[in-house]
């Protein structure tokens, strides 16, 4: 680990499988969570978990990319890439936290939508588009964390949030280093120099105004418990802030203020 | 990953090196049946191959005089320079470049239009400028198209040709989703009619966004539409695609289009579909 803060090394840690998933984050942050399951058409998909969260009197719906540790999880949870059915899952769930004036909170951890067969056959340009156009509507405040990578439409799919952080070490780009390098230059091997080029790096994205804030890891990249609570801490710490602070918000004001922060990004 | 499958094919449209020796200029070749066809003539059949019913992708300025009455487009008065967020070396100089070669400024042109009179919203894509890739500038453009459709309470038409999100602008491309979805929820919101017009190529994070929203959706006949790329789901499932995998026909088979209009028939038909969303009688 010569290299220890190039984009890369972002990269790497990212994707380290040892590295916490939403759920570990989720078991501290809330005092209660319970998932519920299935998006009312044909399935449960498991690449996005989603439930009921509480802190305190506070409720909260959580929708939630979930990647698996060990193989047999992995397998389970498509590798943290959603189907189709994932997304609607989502939309179900985002629009009973509508209905119930619950906040939302989304973790996003994925490599992307998975590119199959029969995500395309039910839709997965859709169901993205609709998971973000349902969004757009929401009349309570929500809170998107980037907890590791945030990799494209799919992961911008249930990002779009009154309030988007990312922790400190996670990424968030338009597509994989992998892909920018096959596609920019013809040669996916040259993967460390686009994740260079690329800014996807929270303060990359900080500096963008893609993101409000950057929530800080422990220096030590240790992933055990002590590291998921303190980082869960912080998360929990800042959803607390946001929720004091967007309360105070009209519903038109919360989607009011979502649509002037999307609009005004990149300009 | 979407693009350069795409790009691959465009190769092959224009690739020099081919066997017959065409002369530049007036004549071209179908990509499909390989029969040399007269720019002229291929001109006044739409752009559509003579011989084998091949769609060719439209300039801009084409399919405006296709779609819309004759001198009735007005460009809207809104420009943004496109930036180069990711400071790439070659980046400026291809725009450039493209603009001078395809006399375009940018992948999409939006203004207002009539057909037979109706005055609607009009956002063109363009596939031969970066692919139609979605950048900041398109994703503006597309956004203060809506949101003037919002102001005038117009209808919105959008024809889609794109890879998707533009790399090349990095993760300030894959926010234009998040722009432009926020802005087709307003004029939903409006009550006003949104119709997407797919056409060959439609991919990405352009289907993934404003392209599978509208009221109406319409596609040409075998225009490639998807989400992940074809090459990267054969890479993924380790088996080649069927032909008709993404294809317009595959997807008004599976729910997801309302119907395949042949480009002959796509001015009449989105004017019949404004005339059914006249609110009063």
């Amino acid at each position: 680990m010569e290299k220890k803060n190039t984009a890369w090394s972002k990269v790497e840690i990212a994707r380290n499988p040892k590295r916490p998933t939403s759920l570990d984050y989720i078991k501290y942050i809330f005092d209660d969570f319970m998932e519920l399951h299935g998006d009312r058409i044909s399935k449960d998909d498991k690449a996005i978990c989603c439930g009921l969260a509480n802190i305190g009197n506070q409720n909260f719906t959580v929708i939630a990319q979930q990647k698996g540790r060990t193989t047999k999880e992995n397998i389970e949870r498509n590798f943290g890439m959603p189907n189709p059915e994932s997304y609607r899952k989502a939309i179900r769930f985002m629009k009973q936290a509508d209905k119930f004036n619950r906040p939302i909170i989304t973790f996003i951890d994925t490599k992307g939508a998975y590119p199959g067969v029969e995500a395309e056959e039910k839709g997965q340009g859709e169901a993205i588009a609709e998971s973000m156009l349902t969004m757009t509507k929401l009349k309570v405040p929500i809170i998107a964390i980037v907890i590791g990578e945030g990799s494209s439409g799919g992961a911008l799919a249930i990002g779009l949030g009154n309030k988007v952080y990312m922790l400190e070490n996670a990424i968030y780009s338009v597509l994989s280093p992998e892909g920018f390098a096959s596609i920019l230059w013809k040669d996916s091997k040259r993967t460390e120099e686009a994740a260079e080029k690329m800014k996807l790096t929270s303060k990359d994205l900080l500096n963008f105004g893609v993101i409000d804030e950057i929530i800080k890891e422990p220096k030590k990249q240790e992933y055990n418990e002590a590291f998921t609570e303190n980082v869960a801490m912080k998360i929990k710490e800042q959803i607390i802030k946001d929720i004091e602070e967007l309360k105070t918000m009209s519903k038109e004001e919360l989607v009011n203020v979502r649509y002037d922060k999307f609009r005004k990004m990149g300009c | 990953m979407i693009v350069d499958k795409i790009k691959k094919r465009q190769v092959v449209q224009t690739n020099k090196k081919s066997r017959i020796d065409i002369p530049i200029g007036k004549w071209t070749r179908c990509d499909k049946c390989k029969n040399i066809i007269y720019k002229e003539e291929l001109r006044e059949n739409l752009s559509i191959c003579p011989y084998c019913g091949n769609y060719f992708k439209l300039h801009i300025n084409r399919r405006l005089d296709q779609i819309l009455d004759k001198d009735s487009y007005k460009r809207f008065d809104f420009e943004v320079e496109t930036k180069n967020p990711l400071e790439l070396d070659d980046y400026p100089k291809k725009i450039e470049t493209l603009r001078q070669k395809t006399n375009i400024l940018e992948a999409v042109s939006i203004g207002t239009g009539k057909i037979n009179g109706e005055e609607l919203v009009i956002c063109v894509m363009d596939s031969g400028f970066m692919m139609g890739s979605m950048g900041v500038v398109v994703g503006e453009k597309i956004t203060y198209a809506v949101e003037q459709a919002i102001k005038l309470k117009l209808p919105v038409v959008i024809f889609s040709a794109s890879g998707g999100a533009r790399m090349q602008e990095g993760v300030l491309s894959l926010m234009q989703m998040a722009k432009t979805t926020e802005a087709i929820s307003r004029l939903d919101e409006a009550g006003l009619l949104y119709i997407s017009v797919l056409t060959d190529p439609t991919y990405g994070g352009v289907t993934a966004s404003f392209a599978s929203l509208g009221d109406v959706i319409l596609a040409e006949p075998n225009a490639r539409i998807g989400f992940a790329g074809r090459r990267v789901i054969e890479q993924t499932i380790g088996t080649e695609l069927p032909e008709d995998f993404q294809t317009s026909e595959f997807l008004l088979e599976h729910g997801f289009i309302d119907k395949i209009v042949e480009r002959k028939d796509l001015r009449d038909t989105i004017y019949n579909i404004i005339k059914f969303h006249k609110k009063e009688v």
